[in-house]
């Protein structure tokens, strides 16, 4: 990382920071929870990175981790277990479990058959929380924000939103350290020629599940938030356009970089949130049809944006860390 | 349990099959001739759908809407391959599916702005809405025959087509190695474009097919194109005869396993447990069976291409 890399980093953090002293100033709280749920879904996008970016393991399933996340709280919330130091590490694990599992099967596969196989798992998931009857079925069900033993309160919108933040800098932090170990040298070598690293006398298979492993748990902790932010879970955490939207802000905000993903999701969701309004000020009844707008959007994103909103601000995009 | 049950799911399951291999066979001809990754397959369903309720509507006539919903699918086709996928071709197959993930949103919008956003409901002619006994004491829905046969019509034209036509010759060249076809002078990218064409017209002939089962809705196609994806995992990239071995048994196992793991279940566990677990297991058994035959073949069970 070049000093101007970690200049766009810090910069962009401290700006993360300063939303709920400015929302507070100007008196409009929606900013508090809009940025908390960016930040969540930047947890999700800079977990995708490590092994779609840096690992060349193009996942479209990950969504499902956010929705084992979810559940998780959303399940323990149900049979009266609100204490989020259970509901959190619960969470973890289960996403730990599941991400093993889908990686020791997914991983024996490469290319195409990859990407169908991850989207085919996380559809399976899908497809489980709406049988649940249970838990809700097709519609959901609530989910009582997590209790800290009186530490933090989430119902506190400030509190929530730090604590939120506080995950995404640690997600920034331990994806930067692997990225920069052995270990992470090694996932990255297998991207760029895995027979070459297999001959140097690595297994790759098993650094590559193990990054695919963490990937998924650091994404079921942003599911462990979504579930909070929403107060509600439902099998849509997890539907297929989801696990496509978080590759997206991948790709939009500089795949392979440490901060790109953040942007990405920053950009994405700002678009989602303003495209609408924009159509609707241009011409009046358009606003409800700005998907029409957005898929060229992302189409032309995916053609002309090499290297994503990061390479605005860096010299290069890429593998830079 | 019903013998007689059982055989009627068996058929369902073989109409489902065949509706499944109509969608497969599409994605997995332009998967391994053009090695396009296309998630907007299933648009092409729902838009098949669509055209196909609209025309019936207008000529008043179940067989004249589907003739002319034909040829425009062919003009979709067409129209989507020369504008929009021709420029994916060389990309990797990250952006392929998320270019063609842009052009699903496009799609249901576009639908939702022509048709509105309510369901269509496409009604059955009379000769097409009865029963017939096929098996005495089962009565069977014309329909669904109808369905079956279409289906099996069409995987043989397909096997026809690509084993005994000329043009069958330059896909299979195509998918060995198509830049060779483009030095021995063939017109590849007309080829190319004949390929997508002729997918999107069966992928539209299944969105024909559903539209009076189900209602026609915007992204009705979407969570057939990830079945559809299984059956091309199963069966192996680019193998039509792969598509359609795993078409059968994916659409098999699906629809007899919903009817029939409760009942299997109760007798094992009590019988709240296999309420419970029983829809949920069923609605996972084609995922397992997927993970389970790529434990055994990771490139599925006809590879076609390596690569």
């Amino acid at each position: 990382m070049d000093r101007r890399q970690i200049l766009v980093a810090v910069i962009g953090l401290a700006l993360f920071a300063l939303v709920p002293p400015l929302a507070g100033i100007f008196d409009q709280p929606f900013y508090v929870d809009m940025f908390a749920r960016i930040m969540i879904f930047a947890i999700a996008a800079v977990s995708l990175d490590l092994i779609l970016g840096y690992g060349g393991m193009v996942s479209f399933g990950h969504a499902a981790y956010i929705g084992v996340g979810a559940y998780a709280v959303g399940i323990l919330s149900y049979y009266g277990i609100d204490n989020g130091f259970v509901q959190f590490p619960v969470a973890i694990a289960a996403a730990a479990l599941i991400a093993l599992v889908f990686g020791l099967m997914s991983l024996r596969t490469t290319g195409v058959y990859f990407i169908m196989i991850t989207l085919a798992f996380a559809q399976m998931l899908y497809f489980l929380g709406i049988s649940l009857e249970e838990f809700g079925g097709d519609d959901g069900m609530p989910a009582y924000r997590s209790e800290f033993a009186g530490l933090i309160d989430l119902t506190d919108a400030d509190q929530f939103y730090y604590l939120v933040f506080a995950f995404l800098v640690a997600a920034l932090v331990v994806t930067h350290r692997l990225i920069h170990s052995r270990f992470g040298a090694v996932v990255r070598g297998a991207k760029a020629n895995e027979r070459r690293m297999q001959a140097m006398g690595f297994p790759t298979y098993r650094y590559k599940l193990a990054a695919f492993t963490i990937a998924g748990t650091m994404c079921g902790i942003a599911g462990a938030l979504f579930a909070n932010w929403n107060e509600f879970v439902s099998p849509d955490a997890m539907h297929w356009t989801r696990s496509g939207e978080i590759m997206i802000m991948v790709i939009m905000g500089g795949m392979g970089t440490l901060i790109g993903p953040v942007l990405g999701a920053t950009g994405l969701l700002l678009l989602e949130e303003y495209l609408p309004e924009w159509m609707e000020a241009l011409i009046a009844g358009t606003g409800e049809h700005w998907m029409v707008v957005m898929g060229p959007i992302l189409i032309a994103i995916v053609l002309f944006g090499r290297g994503g909103i990061y390479a605005l601000f860096a010299r290069r995009g890429g593998d830079d860390g | 349990m019903d013998p007689l049950l059982l055989l009627e799911q068996a058929f369902n399951g073989l109409q489902f099959g065949v509706m499944l291999f109509l969608i497969a066979a599409g994605l997995t001809l332009v998967f391994g001739i053009m090695d396009l990754v296309n998630l907007a397959h299933g648009s092409l369903v729902m838009i098949g759908a669509y055209l196909a309720t609209t025309f019936i509507g207008w000529t008043d006539s179940f067989i004249l809407g589907l003739l002319l919903a034909i040829p425009a699918m062919f003009l979709v086709g067409v129209v989507v391959e020369v504008i929009v996928l021709r420029t994916l071709y060389l990309r990797n197959h990250l952006d392929q599916v998320l270019a063609t993930f842009g052009l699903i949103l496009f799609f249901n919008e576009i639908i939702r702005i022509i048709w509105g956003p309510i369901s269509l409901y496409s009604g059955l002619p009379d000769y097409l809405s009865g029963h017939v006994e096929i098996i005495p004491g089962a009565p069977y829905p014309v329909f669904r025959l109808l369905i079956i046969a279409v289906g099996l019509l069409v995987a043989l034209a397909i096997y026809l087509i690509v084993a005994r036509t000329r043009l069958g010759m330059l896909i299979r060249a195509g998918a060995s190695n198509n830049e060779m076809v483009g030095a021995l002078g063939i017109d590849i990218k007309l080829l190319f474009t004949l390929v997508f064409a002729l997918g999107a017209v069966f992928a539209g002939l299944a969105g024909m097919m559903l539209g009076p089962l189900t209602s026609v809705e915007p992204g009705m196609g979407e969570p057939l194109l990830i079945l559809a994806f299984v059956v091309i995992i199963i069966g192996g990239i680019g193998s039509i005869r792969g598509a359609f071995v795993a078409a059968i048994v994916v659409g098999m196992v699906d629809t007899v396993g919903r009817v029939f793991l409760p009942v299997v279940l109760r007798a094992f566990v009590s019988d709240a447990a296999a309420d419970t677990a029983g829809p949920a297991l069923a609605s996972m058994l084609i995922y397992i069976l997927m993970a389970a035959i790529l434990v055994v073949r990771p490139r599925g069970l006809f590879p076609a291409r390596t690569g």
